[in-house]
């Protein structure tokens, strides 16, 4: 479904982030992506989203070549992919509710769907009392649980997470780690980023290790190892 | 579709509603430029009445001796005709035609009345009055008539006195046609300027906004379309304040304007000329809000 091969992002002049990686990701998987801060992780989200050109190397989703993609087709594979950024991106001047909504309108829902179904991710994520809130007016944890809500209310084929637990408590870590295991039961691939060792182990999916740009382990059953 | 249309409608009424001060400061601006397209049209306006009003007011009158006959006259005033087509209108004041002119005109003042009883008789002259379409065709009426071969009917032919002063009024009313306009283009680029930077401004507070709705894959229409609304919206709130002043002012200026310039009916105009002031105060509201929206939110859709 996602294929990196031989991709290599170099930043001007000289900041080799990523040096020629290549793997692929199947249908279903549930990927973690682990490595020190600055190994690339984020990077290799952005590369994927064509948020940034690869300096070489190509990367396919689902056939699709995302460097190669005109920008009009480019929108449809990101509505194909829901994203938590790691600075999570919300729409500052939208209202929580507004936000989950936005991204459902962009896919065309109708509109009692998108009622019905952002007033149960809001319950889900245990926003439902901040859904006349702007961003700005909530605190790291309930950003980045909007975040999380936003990425999977389309049930989207690939969820990108990226450290999507790094403000949260572990009360709350657990809960987004389970609905993320959630989507993948349902047939969903998930790519999660992340530093949290607990999680990974807990996990007990595929990992790969990424660390000064490349990657040292790719193992099905991985541990976080560095 | 349409329901796509739908959104993008109430998004951008949401957030119009939302960027108060923003929007309040796109509207002000916005009223400057739609005001000087409108002072623009309305002196255009104006300017043309003077010099068509000039333009008729400049003509020349040949008097004829006593002696000469109507018919003398009137052929005359055929061959007139035949010497230009630009000639626009020669007509003839009879000798009795003159008089009852001159006694209807001073009805109210038994001076003149009491003189021209002094004089007894009819001390008018058979006149033609002659008028053209282009002011330099006078000289040449001028000497066909005194040089040519009907001079010897001629008494005088009024022109020569009138000369300068036409001269003197054309040429100042086409320089200020053309300071005016140059005035005009300089201090509406500046108002384009001020209105392109303030509506930068607004996008410019929302470029975030803009990056992250790229991120979820939005279309390009259904990012912009809100702000090309809203700065339709702006366009539109910033000619009803226009379409006020300018009425306000055309119907208040207008006696002054009337001083100015005999017979030019300001608020006439305004009222005559609504479609055309709505249609450029649309363009120069509505068109350059959104098109200034269009223009400034493409530098963030490139992500
Ligand atoms: N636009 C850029 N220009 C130059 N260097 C960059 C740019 N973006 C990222 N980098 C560098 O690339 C490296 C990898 O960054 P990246 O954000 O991918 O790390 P990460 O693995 O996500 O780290 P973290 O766990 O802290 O989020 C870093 O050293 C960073 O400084
Ligand atoms: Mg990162």
């Amino acid at each position: 479904m996602i294929s990196f091969k031989n991709v290599t992002k170099i930043y001007p002049p000289n900041t080799v982030v990523l040096d020629n990686i290549s793997f692929e990701i199947k249908t279903g998987e549930f990927v973690s992506i682990v490595g020190k801060s600055g190994a690339g992780k984020t990077t290799l989200i952005r590369l994927l989203l064509g948020l940034e050109e690869p300096t070489s190397g190509e990367i396919t989703f689902r056939e699709s070549n995302v460097l190669h993609t005109k920008r009009q087709q480019l929108q449809e594979l990101r509505q194909k992919m829901g994203v938590v950024y790691q600075d999570y991106k919300l729409l500052t001047n939208k209202t929580v509710h507004e936000n989950i909504a936005y991204v459902m309108a962009v896919i065309g829902e109708e509109d009692e769907k998108i009622d019905r179904e952002v007033r149960e991710i809001l319950e889900i994520t245990g926003l439902s009392e901040k859904a006349n809130n702007f961003p700005n007016e909530l605190s790291g944890g309930e950003q980045q649980r909007l975040a999380v809500a936003r990425a999977i209310v389309n049930q989207p084929d690939v969820v990108i997470a990226d450290e999507p637990t790094g403000n949260l408590d572990p009360y709350n870590s657990y809960e987004v780690v389970a609905l993320l295991k959630k989507i993948h039961d349902n047939g969903n691939t998930v790519i999660l980023a992340t530093h949290d060792k607990e999680i990974i182990n807990k996990l007990g999916e595929r990992v790969i290790t990424l660390d000064d740009g490349r990657i040292i382990r790719d193992d099905l059953e991985g541990k976080f190892i560095l | 579709m349409l329901i796509t249309f739908k959104r993008v409608l109430k998004f951008a009424w949401k957030d119009f509603s939302r960027n108060r001060a923003n929007n309040f400061a796109a509207i002000f601006v916005l009223v400057i430029p739609i005001l000087l397209a409108t002072a623009l049209l309305v002196f255009q306006g104006v300017s043309t009445s003077v010099v068509s009003q000039i333009k008729e007011k400049i003509d020349v009158t040949a008097y004829f001796k006593s002696g000469a006959t109507e018919d003398d006259v009137l052929n005359v005033k055929t061959e007139l005709l035949k010497l230009s087509s630009e000639i626009k209108e020669v007509q003839y004041v009879s000798k009795e035609k003159a008089l009852q002119d001159f006694t209807e005109r001073h009805k109210d003042n038994p001076d003149f009345l009491n003189a021209l009883e002094e004089v007894g008789g009819n001390p008018f002259l058979a006149s033609l009055n002659i008028k053209t379409e282009a002011p330099l065709q006078y000289e040449k009426v001028t000497s066909f008539l005194t040089a040519g071969p009907f001079s010897q009917f001629i008494e005088k032919v009024d022109y020569s006195q009138k000369k300068d002063t036409i001269e003197k009024i054309f040429s100042i009313t086409s320089s200020i046609n053309k300071f005016g306009f140059a005035l005009g283009a300089v201090l509406f680029l500046i108002a384009i300027l001020v209105v392109l930077n303030t509506i930068k401004l607004a996008v410019d507070s929302s470029r975030e906004e803009i990056t992250a709705m790229r991120l979820v894959g939005a279309s390009n229409w259904f990012i912009r379309g809100p702000f090309i609304i809203q700065g339709a919206i702006c366009g539109f709130a910033a000619l009803l304040i226009c379409m006020v002043i300018s009425g306000l002012a055309a119907y208040f200026l207008s006696s002054a304007v009337a001083v100015l310039v005999s017979g030019f009916n300001l608020f006439g105009y305004f009222i005559s000329n609504f479609w055309t002031i709505l249609l450029i105060q649309i363009i120069f509201g509505v068109v350059l809000g959104a098109l200034a929206s269009f223009i400034l939110v493409r530098t963030y859709l490139k992500i």
